[in-house]
């Protein structure tokens, strides 16, 4: 047997060059290109509220969950500090850039206010992650934790560069190639746009040989040292790709609630970063988006609801808080989980009547 | 420290392992006590004795996974005595381990892949590989000699406790090794899988040597052509596979119980 010899090259690999992309397309599932379909065309039909309120909202929120999924889903490292990271990029955005604040914020042109923050926030996020990367599992959690709380309260206790208490506000997406990006329209493309990258940039990497160590690391950091992998500069330079993510999220995010303030990034938005990424998934990038558009659907109608059966509307966060515990409890890899499993449930009960059916491969 | 010259001139003549004196402590518990051990370049040799004996340990030692409490390893003439596993790696050492260590979450040419990876530049790098190129290309011949190409795609989390073992294997042959370690390659396997795991050993190429830890001696004497017998913790005999299945004092200590 010629063993370490090179065999014919894969009978597949000459024609891949040529249709990769046809290849690729043709593997994403039809119901994905609805979804792809519905979010373009929803500025057709859909009024401001739905479009920036409730997508638009989701969407931001879920690119924060994601750049925590990254870390918790293929790194094993369950992050708090991604709200904080994106909050410091919305604050620095308010502070090189425009508001209302102007004794504090320096007016710098938008090519200059974007890079600096988001430059600024990934070097936060790294850091944060090198404090954080030594330790594991719960210690992880303490210490992101503690971070987040830090960076609230300092926020909040600092006046002269963040303002404190009252934050800053009028923060606005600056006009760009003759657009108006804070108009509806043009703003939802926008957050779409970002949302869409960051999401299919996350599923390229993961199996980029980078996001392939992330995830041998999760399996077995000891045998990944042992083949020759940093394992600390891996987990260190994973928490500056995330916190790239979440640094785009963060401008987002404060020019959608047109202000940035100490409570953007309390101890409570930090917890529910956590909460969107648990309900919708940690296995796969998706999941963050379904968790946050859940979240945000439960916040902004659950009220209604409670008044409507006649209960206090301010319990908004019981009803949160309850489809937490229920989702958890049922399945661990939340609404993701819950949908693999009743697949593999309806393929089970389909195969009962088709013995030919095969079964599981 | 050497400089690369002499290196290079110690590799030409020297030993592919060199073991001097080495012992291990576990607090008053001596695993290995004042082991030698040479073996040359391409030597494949069998590595026998009781549960308990220090064959592990041994390993451990060689590989780096803990240091010895004294004593040295030279590997191919450079002392590797306190250089951390990742750098033996680089120099062509590789090992296998009894209970799988392997990336559950990930295919099985994912691992291989990361295993041809980790002695490799570009660890850091955020391209997709192609399937042509030249390390996935590697890491599919490497699951093609162990014969797990029908099933590269699945997670190892999936795969049956046989599978994995072939698996451990291909992850030693990764990168260039000159030298491999297997700890029990063969514990827990069908008989079909144990006369697949001979051919794999036996088709190695030439200058790549090993030692071998096996219990089951039809697997352990068809692949080498030195035996090495511990007992606790020191070696207890060297010889041809022959002379030790023969050797009365063996048969006593080691194959008489159920062995017969």
């Amino acid at each position: 047997m010629a063993l370490l010899d090179q065999t014919p090259a894969n009978a597949g690999a000459a024609q891949e060059g040529t249709s990769r992309v046809g290849q690729w397309l043709a593997r994403v599932h039809p119901a994905a290109w609805l979804v792809v379909v519905l979010l373009i065309t929803l500025p057709l039909f859909a009024n401001s509220f739905i479009l920036i309120d409730i997508f638009g909202w989701a969407m931001i929120l879920g690119m924060i969950a994601l750049s925590l999924m990254f870390l918790a889903g293929y790194g094993g490292m369950v992050s708090l500090v991604q709200m904080s990271v994106a909050a410091l990029a919305g604050y620095m955005v308010a502070i090189f850039g425009n508001s209302a604040a102007s004794e504090i914020s320096l007016g710098w042109p938008w090519w200059a206010t974007l890079p600096v923050a988001i430059i600024i926030a990934v070097l936060f996020g790294t850091i944060s992650g090198a404090l954080a990367v030594r330790t594991e599992g719960i210690y992880t959690i303490m210490i992101t934790l503690a971070i987040a709380a830090a960076f609230f309260y300092f926020t909040r206790q600092n006046y002269t560069i963040f303002n404190g208490f009252s934050g800053f506000n009028s923060l606005k997406p600056p006009e760009i190639f003759g657009i108006n990006w804070r108009d509806h329209v043009p703003f939802y493309y926008l957050i779409l746009f970002w949302a869409a990258v960051s999401y299919l940039v996350v599923i390229y990497v993961s199996r980029s040989p980078f996001g392939l160590a992330l995830q041998g690391i999760r399996d077995n950091p000891r045998r990944m040292e042992a083949l020759g992998f940093h394992v600390t500069a891996h987990r260190v330079a994973a928490y500056t790709f995330a916190a790239l993510i979440a640094a785009i999220a963060g401008i987002l995010l404060s020019w959608f609630s047109n202000q940035i303030s100490p409570g953007t990034a309390g101890i409570g938005p930090v917890i529910d970063i956590l909460v969107i990424a648990v309900v919708g998934g940690l296995s796969r990038p998706i999941g963050p988006f379904i968790g946050a558009l859940v979240y945000v659907l439960l916040r902004t109608f659950s009220l209604d609801v409670l008044e409507a059966v006649g209960l206090d509307g301010s319990r908004f966060k019981l009803m949160i808080g309850l489809g937490f515990l229920l989702i958890v409890f049922f399945s661990p890899d939340g609404l993701l989980g819950l949908w693999e499993r009743w697949k593999g449930y309806m393929a089970r009960s389909r195969n009962e009547f088709d013995p030919l059916g095969g079964g599981e491969r | 420290m050497q400089t690369a010259a002499e290196r290079l001139q110690a590799t030409g003549t020297a030993n592919a392992l060199e073991i001097r004196g080495v012992s291990r402590y576990f607090g008053a518990l001596a695993a290995l006590s004042d082991v030698s051990l040479s073996i040359k370049p391409g030597e494949r040799r069998a590595v026998l004795g009781s549960n308990g004996a220090g064959k592990t340990t041994l390993f451990n030692c060689i590989s780096g996974d803990f240091p010895p409490t004294s004593g040295s390893i030279r590997f191919f003439g450079e002392d590797i005595t306190d250089f951390p596993p990742h750098e033996r790696i680089r120099r062509g050492l590789r090992r296998t381990y009894q209970i799988s260590l392997l990336f559950g979450g990930l295919s099985v040419i994912d691992n291989v892949y990361l295993a041809c990876r980790g002695v490799s530049r570009g660890r850091f790098s955020l391209i997709r590989p192609r399937r042509n190129e030249a390390l996935m290309q590697s890491a599919s011949d490497l699951v093609n000699a162990v014969h797990l190409t029908e099933i590269q795609d699945q997670p190892v989390s999936e795969l049956s406790y046989g599978q994995q073992r072939q698996l451990e294997v291909a992850l030693a042959l990764s990168g260039a090794p000159r030298f491999i370690l297997f700890d029990e390659p063969a514990a827990g396997l069908s008989p079909a899988e144990r006369s697949e795991l001979i051919e794999i050993l036996t088709s190695l190429p030439e200058h790549i040597g090993y030692i071998i830890i096996e219990h089951d001696m039809d697997v352990a004497l068809r692949v080498v052509e030195s035996v090495t017998m511990m007992h606790n913790g020191r070696i207890f005999k060297e010889g041809k596979p022959e002379e030790i299945e023969s050797d009365r004092e063996v048969q006593e200590l080691y194959l008489g119980g159920g062995h017969g």
